[in-house]
């Protein structure tokens, strides 16, 4: 065989070997990490950029003259035009550096609608959001008078679209709703969404945090007006994510913090503000994370989103078929588009008992309400547990954890 | 009348028996047993007010006074949290509020069960003991005068 077509080839044996802390072992056994809907772990291109950086470049970014600070000012914004290219912005300067998903969504919240949102107006998320999805508007509409709307969901754990667009009117400012859930793995219809949500006038944001590490992200194609996600869920450091905004509407926004970088004159009497993206961007940013979130990119691209996903979608549907077989277990989320998250319920036996008994096995799950605590309530439940599957995942680990779910309820029962 | 045993007379005790075990899932298995023992909380004390909070798991907490000792009686929906909390009634339960205030309970780190447990684990269980020496504080101040 060619050469070129090994490496074309999806191996999740040498994909392992990009990840150094797959090697450890927990409770004397080998980790299997299957929380990866939490976050990812690293390849070492990703640790070796963030060690690359302090030890030959580290200087604060955008004003210093001197050699190193325009290195870092050059990574830093090497980054930026990676992550432009990774969601397929039309312009850099859509992209704002944000400490994480979270912080994107309550920029918005904070500035985009504080500026649009008033008295009686209708601001619609979906029954599955992460709370961090749901208390920026929460607060916004605190503070504003207006009206949270949520959409409701099936049992399979679906948005029922036609109750959206009953919802939908004249009052409607904002849709902010997941791509992916993070609890259930459901893929929402957010094309259909956005159209719809423009046809009322209303803008949409996507929160992207469980999305960008499985799917193709197009924002131009989704027409998404705000995109929000997170770098250490995509391989990346924790503390930096991005947001993403149409030009038009980024630049017709109140400025979110005031600080250093984000000004071009001050005096104490008036001041004006940097163009885009810095006019987001107070303070020294997270310099260091930032320029090793276009490693991890970069490894994602180099390996092949479509190549991971396929390799996904195969555990995913082994795992569903195996857990199916586990006695008294109930997988909540049973969408026919899923990301690889599986999440289930077991009768009698308490997801926190499960947890520690499979972490004894070196079994690294999720368990709990996952900051969706509306669905749980949903689904009368006070959690789950949550496998979630990442690139680098076996069909053997998942025997693992099958094994000892067997095992686990022998024990609990 | 029977005299009640001191706090580290049981504590020892406790670590003398998980020394016989030789790996966790027998630790596991043993401290199963006893959160699978019938529970003593009658449903009427499972209200908000009893609830410990900082537990993944919902745990209630109820207390009494008598003859100048503390007794407690405590029930989870988490088997091994339970189990946990069997433990920690057996060293307290039935001691005096002094005692109970200033127990330092080392057998948690010496059975193994702080380190082991996941810090957020860890924290419901000490948040667990910490609403144990106030019950203790507050009889203490109630009936004995500070």
């Amino acid at each position: 065989m060619p050469s070129a077509a090994i490496q074309n080839e999806f191996d999740v044996y040498s994909v392992r070997k990009h990840f150094p802390i797959l090697d450890r072992e927990v409770k004397n056994k080998p980790l299997v990490y299957f929380d990866n809907a939490a976050t990812t772990q690293k390849p070492k291109v990703v640790i070796d950029a963030l060690v690359e950086y302090y030890s030959r470049f580290n200087a604060n970014i955008h004003r210093g003259i001197h050699s190193l600070a325009e290195e870092a000012t050059a990574a830093f914004e090497a980054t930026r035009d990676t992550a432009k290219q990774f969601i397929n912005a039309s312009a850099r300067e859509e992209i704002i550096f944000t400490g994480g998903t979270t912080e994107g969504i309550n920029l918005v919240a904070q500035t985009w609608g504080r500026q649009n949102i008033n008295k009686g107006d209708e601001i619609i998320i979906s029954t599955m959001e992460h709370h961090s999805n749901i208390v920026p508007w929460h607060v916004l509409c605190q503070e504003k008078g207006a009206v949270l709307k949520v959409i409701p969901v099936t049992q399979d754990g679906e948005i029922i679209f036609e109750e959206f667009e009953k919802m939908l009117g004249g009052k409607t400012k904002i849709v902010a709703i997941a791509y992916a859930s993070n609890s259930l793995g459901t893929i929402n219809p957010v094309r259909k969404i956005i159209e719809k949500a423009h046809a009322a006038g209303a803008v949409v944001l996507l929160d992207g945090a469980q999305s960008t590490v499985h799917l193709d992200i197009d924002v131009q194609q989704l027409d998404c007006d705000f995109y929000a996600f997170s770098s250490h869920k995509l391989y990346g450091p924790t503390g930096v994510g991005v947001l993403y905004g149409k030009k038009q509407l980024l630049e017709s926004m109140p400025v979110y913090q005031g600080g250093g970088e984000m000004i071009k004159e001050v005096s104490f009497t008036d001041i004006s503000y940097n163009d885009l993206p810095y006019k987001f961007e107070a303070g020294t940013p997270n310099i260091a994370d930032t320029v090793a979130f276009k490693a991890a990119m970069d490894f994602v691209n180099h390996i092949g989103k479509e190549k991971i996903r396929k390799h996904e979608s195969e555990l995913l549907a082994y795992a569903t078929n195996q857990l199916q077989q586990v006695p008294g277990l109930k997988i909540i989320g049973r969408a026919k588009e899923k990301v690889s998250v599986v999440s289930f319920v077991i009768e009698k036996v308490h997801p926190q008992d499960l947890g520690i008994l499979l972490d004894n096995r070196g079994v690294a799950v999720r368990t709990g309400h996952h900051c969706t605590q509306p669905l749980m309530d949903f689904f009368c439940i006070p959690g789950t547990t949550r496998a979630s599957f990442a690139m680098y995942n076996t069909i053997e680990e998942i025997d693992v954890l099958t094994e000892g779910l067997h095992r686990a309820i022998k024990m609990l029962a | 009348m029977e005299e009640t045993k001191k706090i580290a007379e049981i504590e020892s005790e406790i670590v003398d028996e998980f020394s016989l075990f030789d790996n966790w899932d027998e630790k596991y298995e043993y401290i199963i047993d006893l959160g699978k023992k019938p529970a003593p909380l009658e449903e009427q004390y499972k209200k908000d007010e009893n609830k410990v909070k900082g537990c993944q798991s919902t745990v209630w907490l109820v207390a009494d006074y008598r003859n100048g000792r503390v007794y407690f009686k405590a029930e989870s929906n988490s088997v091994i949290v339970q189990g946990l909390i069997s433990l920690l009634i057996r060293v307290l339960s039935g001691q005096k509020p002094d005692d109970i205030v200033e127990a330092k309970l080392e057998f948690l780190n010496e059975i193994g069960m702080m380190t082991h447990l996941a810090q957020t684990r860890s924290n419901g269980l000490l948040a667990m003991v910490k609403q144990m020496k106030n019950y203790a504080l507050a009889y203490k101040l109630k009936h004995e005068g500070v």
